[in-house]
């Protein structure tokens, strides 16, 4: 199949299954047999997945937990190949997987942002060039210097989140990391996003907050126990959903509702 | 503030990418590591750095822990058994050498998977990298005992030789080879069964019995005769063998005789052979390897 130029990410009938072992030892699994009970199972973590993006469109992609927007994403990203079906892109891929980027505990955030970078594609001279910009952003002054096995997870997201952003990307993939920042944090990376969004780069937004999506995307994917629930509109997104703080539910207690709505 | 959502996006610059429309899946395969050379010189660094993190004397380890082996057994075969050739020291230290730097590089290789899964689990990046990173830190260290080598060999005499010294870049290839291969092979399974880890600590305690280090090939002429070719169809004993023409021979008072003696004559043969075969280790470790691999990140917990 041929696609237009304009197309960022093609994922046509993309299924990923996960084998669930149950017996881990020689001699478990020698008595799982012999009761004949299964050794292992496989779970579909997604079914049949299909969408295209056009290039420069942000998508906000929701569901519950468990239903499968991590495991997109990573296929996305190329950590994982799809088992069925097809996932293509276009350009430079960058973002962050489950709050954290790919950190090696044992390094220094100096030298993580290093490698971090020369995995995403940059070179040894674009990130000399880029360094201060990452440091500034991420804001964790004299810890850059220690492992970041020993940040806070806030510390660990803020490094994250600097690096990727700061990666000359095509598309940007951001998988719930606002969740884990304080107030000022997200705002900064929120304001950041919208920068990455006007600059026409390719948006994959994951977040649970109603706010920030309405705020930052313009077409949502509902992901569904692994199947595509719905693809279209934010607002009907957001109902379909039922994430959208109803009558019974006090409106403060979606924090990062408010959170979008007050930038 | 408003909500002016419309307005920002009206605003957007329109992005034209001109790249293919592609799989985002690292290209598999170790041509694709060695197309990023700068990631993996990042992780050679980062290795050598790491090994010796924490401690006082850092890099000196690297001349202490084979110097030790040395002395341990010149003291156990040259002295209390007394069964060592002459120069028996020089004797060893080749063969450690060679089996240092193929435990290091398969050992490492299979542990770097599960060591970095904090990169495989997220980063999208050819995931050989990380064995093939192995063996060049392991190389890399290797690099200090061929200077205490040098030193031990000159001090009593030795001139390099032309064919020696050949025979030594192919040995340390063949061994190169040999332990990527093996190391990708039992990289990925360890990611499985963490037994793998285990079984390889076995492995290499053969290794370290099954070349002339501790003992002289010509025991094993003698006590095997004829058999004794199937002993050099081990391409670890064939390399130790080339470093031991390459720096002991050269030792010794008679290097002629020693090498009639003590080498075998058609050692280039056995050599090229083991060359091959470790070629085709490689090329089945890298198959097994990327069968494997798709199922890694998510096994890595």
């Amino acid at each position: 199949m041929t696609y237009p130029a304009s197309t960022s990410i093609v994922v046509d009938g993309v299924s990923k299954y996960f084998t669930m072992r149950y017996q881990r030892t020689l001699k478990q699994m020698t008595v799982a047999r012999v009761k004949g009970r299964e050794i292992s199972d496989t779970f579909k973590a997604l079914d049949d997945v299909s969408f295209t993006v056009e290039q420069g469109e942000s998508i906000g992609l929701m569901g519950l937990n468990g239903s499968g927007k991590s495991t997109l994403l990573k296929l996305v990203n190329g950590v994982m190949r799809p088992d069925e079906g097809n996932v293509l892109t276009r350009g430079r891929i960058a973002g962050l997987i489950a709050t954290g980027a790919g950190f090696h505990p044992q390094l220094t955030g100096r030298e993580n942002v290093f490698l971090n970078a020369a995995v995403l594609g940059m070179s040894e001279a674009e990130t000399r060039r880029k360094f201060d910009e990452i440091v500034e952003f991420a804001d964790i002054g004299r810890f850059l210097d220690t492992p970041v096995g020993n940040y806070s997870s806030g510390m660990f997201a803020r490094l994250g989140f600097a690096v990727a952003v700061h990666v000359d990307s095509d598309i940007f993939l951001a998988d719930e990391v606002l969740a884990v920042g304080d107030k000022p944090f997200k705002k900064k990376c929120q304001a950041r996003m919208q920068q990455v969004r006007e600059e026409g780069r390719t948006l994959f937004y994951v977040s649970h907050a109603a706010g920030s999506v309405r705020k930052m995307c313009d077409r949502v994917i509902v992901l569904e126990k692994g199947r595509v629930g719905f693809d279209g509109d934010v607002e009907e997104g957001i109902r379909y959903l039922k994430y959208d703080p109803d009558e019974d539910a006090p409106p403060e207690i979606d924090e990062d509702d408010d959170l979008g709505a007050d930038i | 503030m408003p909500e002016s959502d419309t307005s920002s996006s009206a605003a957007r610059a329109v992005r034209v990418v001109d790249a293919p429309l592609r799989s985002p899946a690292p290209e598999p395969g170790l041509r694709e590591v060695f197309r990023r050379r700068y990631l993996l010189r990042l992780l050679v660094r980062r290795e050598v750095a790491a090994r010796y993190q924490g401690s006082v004397l850092g890099m000196l380890w690297s001349y202490i822990n084979p110097l030790t082996q040395l002395f341990i057994f010149w003291v156990v075969m040259g002295v209390i058994i007394g069964r060592g050739t002459e120069t028996f020291g020089i004797h060893v230290f080749c063969g450690l050498i060679v089996v240092h730097f193929f435990v290091e590089t398969f050992g490492a290789g299979t542990r770097s998977i599960m060591r970095n899964k904090a990169l495989v689990r997220k980063m999208a990046m050819p995931r050989e990298m990380f064995p093939v990173a192995s063996m060049l830190v392991s190389l890399f260290h290797m690099g200090p005992q061929i200077v205490i080598l040098v030193v031990a060999c000159v001090l009593l005499g030795w001139t390099p030789t032309v064919v020696g010294m050949l025979g030594f870049l192919l040995a340390v290839l063949m061994m190169a080879v040999l332990g990527t291969g093996l190391a990708l092979m039992f990289a990925a399974a360890n990611v499985f069964f963490r037994d793998i880890g285990s079984f390889v600590g076995i492995l290499t305690n053969f290794v370290r019995f099954g070349v002339p280090m501790i003992y002289p090939f010509t025991l094993v002429e003698e006590r095997f005769g004829a058999a004794s070719a199937y002993y050099l169809y081990n391409p670890i004993a064939d390399a130790v063998l080339l470093v031991q023409q390459a720096f002991w021979v050269g030792t010794t008072s008679d290097p002629v005789d020693t090498q009639a003696h003590h080498i075998p004559d058609n050692l280039f043969a056995y050599s090229f052979l083991g060359l091959g075969t470790s070629l085709v280790v490689l090329a089945i470790g890298q198959i097994v390897f990327r069968k494997l691999e798709n199922k890694i990140p998510e096994r890595l917990t």
